[in-house]
C-alpha cells in the first residue's frame, strides 16, 4: 500500500499544526462559529446533535494493521470505545472533544492518516472498489490513480471553496462495487480497441433530494491527462455551479441544467488549455512509481482447490454458510477475498469496537495479511487470504462476533447514523436496520431470498444511499412523527438505477411488516434465479404496492 | 481598508468610484458595467485603470482590454463564495494578465495562502491583521501538491528533483 515520503509526512504534520491554530482561535473567540465551521469541516469535524463528530479519511478504503490499531487507540482514548465505518469508506468517531481533536490528528499523522477534506465544500476523500487489486474481474487496480487524485486534491488552492461538496470514486472492474454512477465525478478504468488503458470519466451523478445517474463526459482520457481533465471539470463547476441554493448546488444540477453535451463542450475547452499548459501532466514514470506501492503481495503458487478448505466446509455447517456468501473470487488461484460483516443480527451497521479493531490487526499479522479494506457497504474486507487459512480465520472472526454469514443478503443493511446522532436527520435509521435484521434473522430464509440490498437514510441527504437500494427506505418527519417511505428497484452497481417511490410512508411500527410483505411478493413472483431487483424490474411496482398497502 | 501588496502594507493609489461618479485625477477602479460604458474615455485618460469584478463576473468579459488594465479587483461577497479563485487563475494563466490582482470583500486568514497561490498579489485586509500574521498564513504549508499560478514547484517535481520549471501555458507566454 501507499507509504508517505518526507513530503507527504511534512504536509500532514503541518496541516495538523494549521488546524491546531484554527482551534485555538475558535476557543479564544477570535473566530466565530460561522467562520470556524468551514475550517473544521474541511478537517472532518462536525457539530452533531450531542457532540462533535470526527470523520477520519481512509483513502480508497485501504488500511494497514498498524493503522487499525491506531483507530482502536483513538476509540479507547478519545471516544466511547467504538468507531463507525461509513458509506464513503471513512471512519467516524461520535464523541471527541474539540480540544482533543488536534491531538487525535497528530496521533493519526504518526500512522500516515488524516481527516483532510472528509467534509466541507471541497473535493472529498477519494473512494475506490474495495476489492481493488484482488478481484478476478479487474482490469487494473484503481488505487494508484486514486492516490494521485488524493494528492492533487489535497488543499487545492482553486477548489477548496466550491459551491458544494464534491465526491470522486474510482473503479477498474467489470462489476461496479464503488457506486461510480452516483458520484459527482467517477473515473472508470477501461481499455480501448488497441488494448491501451485509459479512463472513462462520468460527471453529475448523485443522490440527495435530486438523484441522478452520472453522464459520461470523457470517453477515453489518457492516463497522463487525468488530472488535467479533472481540473477542467472542477473549473467549469467552480465557475458555473449554483451558489444561491444549497439544494441545487451540486454538479449534478449543473450537468442536467446545461445538458451533458454543453457540459462536455465546456470541459473540453478548459481541458484543451490545461493540457496544453503541461503542468498537470502525470508522467508515465510517476504513475509507475505510485503503482509500485500497490503491488500485490507475492502470491504463493497454490492450487485453486484447497483440501483444508473443502474439509472444513464438509465438517462445519457455519463455515459452509459463511464461505458461501462472504467469500469472493480472487484473481490468484488458491486465494479468496473475505468480507467481514459489520452487520451482526440486531447490531448497528458499520460499528466496530476497539477490541474488534485490535483483534483484527492481530489476525492480520498472524496470517501475514498486510491490508484490510473498508467497503462503502459498511463492511471490512480482507483482500488476499489463502484458502487454506480460511477455517482458522473464520473461527477467530466468530469469536469476535465478526463472522455473520450475510454479505449481500437481506440483513447486510446500509444505514446512515440517522437521528440517533446526526444533526440533519429527520428520523432514526439505525433502529429500523436493527429490527429488519432481527425480522429476517433466519439464515435459511435469508439464503432463500438471496441478494437483496436494503439501504436506509434518515433524511433526504441520502447518506444511507436509499436511492440505490434494491429496497430503499427514507425516513421523513411528519409533524414530529417518524415515517418511512419505501423505494424499490434502485441499484448502485454497473446497472445503476434510482429506486421508485412505492407510495405514502409507513409508521415506525409498520415499516418492517411492509418490507416483509414486499419480499413475500418477490418470493411468489420470481422466475428462475431472478434476484429481487430483477423481479422488480420485470413486473414493475404494482404488485408490490398492492401487497404493501393491503394490510395498511 | 489597509492594503497589502507584494507582501507589504502600501498606500492604495487607486480610488474606487461608484458608477455615477466622475473620474478622479489619478488611478481609478470602476465596475465592469462602467468600464464597458465608458471604455473609450477611461482608456484615453493618462492614468491607470482598474476594474472591480463581482464574483459572478468572469474576467473573460474584459477580452483583450485586460492587458490595458493596471489592476483587477476580485470581490469576495462572502468567504464561502470561491469563484474568484478560478477568476484569478484564469487571469494569470489563460489571459496572461501581469498586473495587480486584488482581493476585496469578505475572506479569512485561512484563505490567504490559497488566494496567493492562484495569483492574487494584493489584499484589502481587515484592520486587525498584522504583517507577521499575513506571512504566517502564507507559510503554514511548506509544500504544495498541485501546480498553480504561483508556479511553485509541486511535491511531485521536488520528488523528481526538478531544477527547471516546466513550460508555461500558451496564455502566459503571450502575456
Amino acid at each position: 500500500m501507499y507509504r508517505y515520503d518526507e513530503f507527504d509526512a511534512r504536509f500532514v504534520t503541518e496541516r495538523v499544526a494549521q488546524f491546531r491554530y484554527q482551534v485555538e482561535r475558535r476557543l479564544s473567540g477570535e473566530l466565530t462559529e460561522d467562520e470556524f465551521k468551514p475550517l473544521r469541516l474541511m478537517n472532518g469535524l462536525y457539530l452533531q446533535l450531542h457532540a462533535y463528530m470526527l470523520r477520519i479519511a481512509v483513502p480508497y478504503g485501504t488500511l494497514s494493521a498498524r493503522q487499525l490499531r491506531m483507530l482502536a487507540h483513538i476509540a479507547r482514548k478519545y471516544d466511547k470505545g467504538y468507531g463507525h465505518f461509513t458509506t464513503r469508506q471513512n471512519i467516524q468517531f461520535n464523541w471527541p472533544k474539540l480540544v482533543d481533536v488536534p491531538d487525535i490528528l497528530a496521533d493519526l499523522a504518526t500512522v500516515e492518516m488524516h481527516a483532510l477534506q472528509t467534509s466541507g465544500n471541497c473535493i472529498r476523500n477519494v473512494t475506490a472498489d474495495h476489492f481493488a487489486g484482488a478481484a478476478a474481474d479487474e482490469i487494473e487496480d484503481p488505487r494508484p490513480i486514486a492516490e494521485i487524485i488524493r494528492q492533487w486534491s489535497s488543499l487545492h488552492p482553486e477548489f477548496s471553496y466550491l459551491p458544494r461538496k464534491f465526491k470522486i470514486a474510482v473503479g477498474g472492474a467489470a462489476h461496479d462495487r464503488a457506486a461510480l454512477k452516483f458520484h459527482d465525478v467517477a473515473v472508470e478504468i477501461v481499455k480501448n480497441e488497441a488494448g491501451e488503458t485509459g479512463y472513462r470519466v462520468y460527471a453529475g451523478g448523485g443522490m440527495g433530494r435530486t438523484p441522478y445517474v452520472a453522464h459520461v463526459v470523457g470517453d477515453f482520457v489518457a492516463t497522463t491527462d487525468i488530472l488535467a481533465f479533472l481540473e477542467a471539470v472542477m473549473r467549469v463547476y467552480n465557475q458555473s455551479g449554483r451558489r444561491d441554493n444549497m439544494y441545487k448546488s451540486r454538479i449534478k444540477i449543473l450537468v442536467n441544467a446545461l445538458g451533458p453535451e454543453e457540459m462536455r463542450r465546456r470541459i473540453e475547452r478548459e481541458f484543451a488549455e490545461i493540457r496544453a499548459g503541461g503542468t498537470l501532466e502525470v508522467p508515465a514514470e510517476e504513475i509507475a512509481r505510485i503503482t509500485d506501492y500497490f503491488a500485490p503481495p507475492a502470491f504463493e503458487a497454490l492450487s485453486d482447490v484447497s483440501p483444508e478448505f473443502e474439509a472444513t466446509r464438509e465438517a462445519d455447517v457455519d463455515f459452509r454458510a459463511w464461505s458461501d456468501v462472504n467469500l469472493a473470487a480472487h484473481r490468484a488461484p488458491g486465494y479468496s477475498i473475505v468480507t467481514i460483516s459489520l452487520k451482526p443480527i440486531g447490531g448497528v451497521p458499520g460499528d466496530a469496537s476497539h477490541e474488534q479493531l485490535d483483534a483484527l490487526a492481530e489476525l492480520m499479522d498472524k496470517f501475514g495479511i498486510a491490508e484490510i479494506r473498508v467497503s462503502h457497504e459498511q463492511n471490512l474486507v480482507l483482500p488476499h487470504v489463502r484458502k487454506k487459512d480460511l477455517s482458522a480465520i473464520h473461527a477467530r472472526l466468530a469469536e469476535l462476533g465478526l463472522a455473520t454469514p450475510n454479505a449481500g443478503l437481506v440483513t447486510d443493511i446500509i444505514a446512515c447514523p440517522g437521528l440517533d446522532y446526526c444533526d440533519l436527520a429527520n428520523a432514526r435509521a439505525i433502529p429500523i436496520a436493527q429490527r429488519l435484521s432481527e425480522r429476517f434473522a433466519d439464515l435459511k430464509r435469508q439464503r432463500d431470498i438471496g441478494e437483496l440490498k436494503i439501504k436506509i437514510s434518515g433524511c433526504i441527504n441520502a447518506c444511507g444511499h436509499h436511492h440505490a437500494g434494491h429496497i430503499g427506505i427514507l425516513g421523513v418527519d411528519k409533524k414530529g412523527v417518524e415515517f418511512y417511505q419505501l423505494q424499490l428497484g434502485g441499484s448502485g452497481a454497473e446497472d445503476a438505477s434510482i429506486g421508485e417511490i412505492l407510495g405514502p410512508g409507513f409508521g415506525e411500527h409498520e415499516i418492517v411488516d411492509a418490507v416483509e410483505r414486499v419480499v413475500d411478493v418477490y418470493l411468489e413472483r420470481r422466475e428462475g434465479s431472478e434476484r429481487f431487483l430483477d423481479t422488480v424490474r420485470r413486473v414493475g411496482l404494482e404488485p408490490f404496492k398492492e401487497r404493501a398497502y393491503a394490510a395498511h | 481598508m489597509p492594503l497589502i501588496r507584494d507582501g507589504i502594507f502600501v498606500e492604495d493609489n487607486f480610488a474606487t468610484i461608484a458608477d455615477g461618479e466622475p473620474f478622479p485625477a489619478n488611478g481609478t477602479i470602476v465596475s465592469l458595467a462602467r468600464f464597458h460604458k465608458d471604455r473609450e474615455a477611461l482608456l484615453a485618460r493618462n492614468a491607470p485603470v482598474g476594474v472591480r469584478l463581482k464574483s459572478e463576473e468572469s474576467p473573460e468579459a474584459l477580452g483583450e482590454d485586460v492587458h490595458r488594465l493596471s489592476v483587477v479587483v476580485l470581490e469576495f461577497p462572502k468567504f464561502r463564495d470561491g469563484r474568484a479563485f478560478s477568476w484569478a487563475r484564469i487571469l494569470r494563466t489563460r489571459l496572461g494578465f501581469t498586473g495587480e490582482i486584488r482581493a476585496a470583500g469578505h475572506f479569512l486568514y485561512d484563505q490567504l495562502a490559497f488566494m496567493h497561490r492562484v495569483g492574487i498579489d494584493a489584499f484589502e485586509v481587515p484592520e486587525n491583521i498584522t504583517l507577521p500574521e499575513f506571512h504566517r498564513a502564507l507559510g503554514e504549508m511548506t509544500d504544495v501538491y498541485q501546480p498553480s499560478a504561483d508556479r511553485r514547484k509541486t511535491i511531485r517535481q521536488l520528488r523528481a528533483g526538478f531544477e527547471t520549471l516546466p513550460s508555461l501555458p500558451s496564455g502566459e507566454r503571450a502575456g
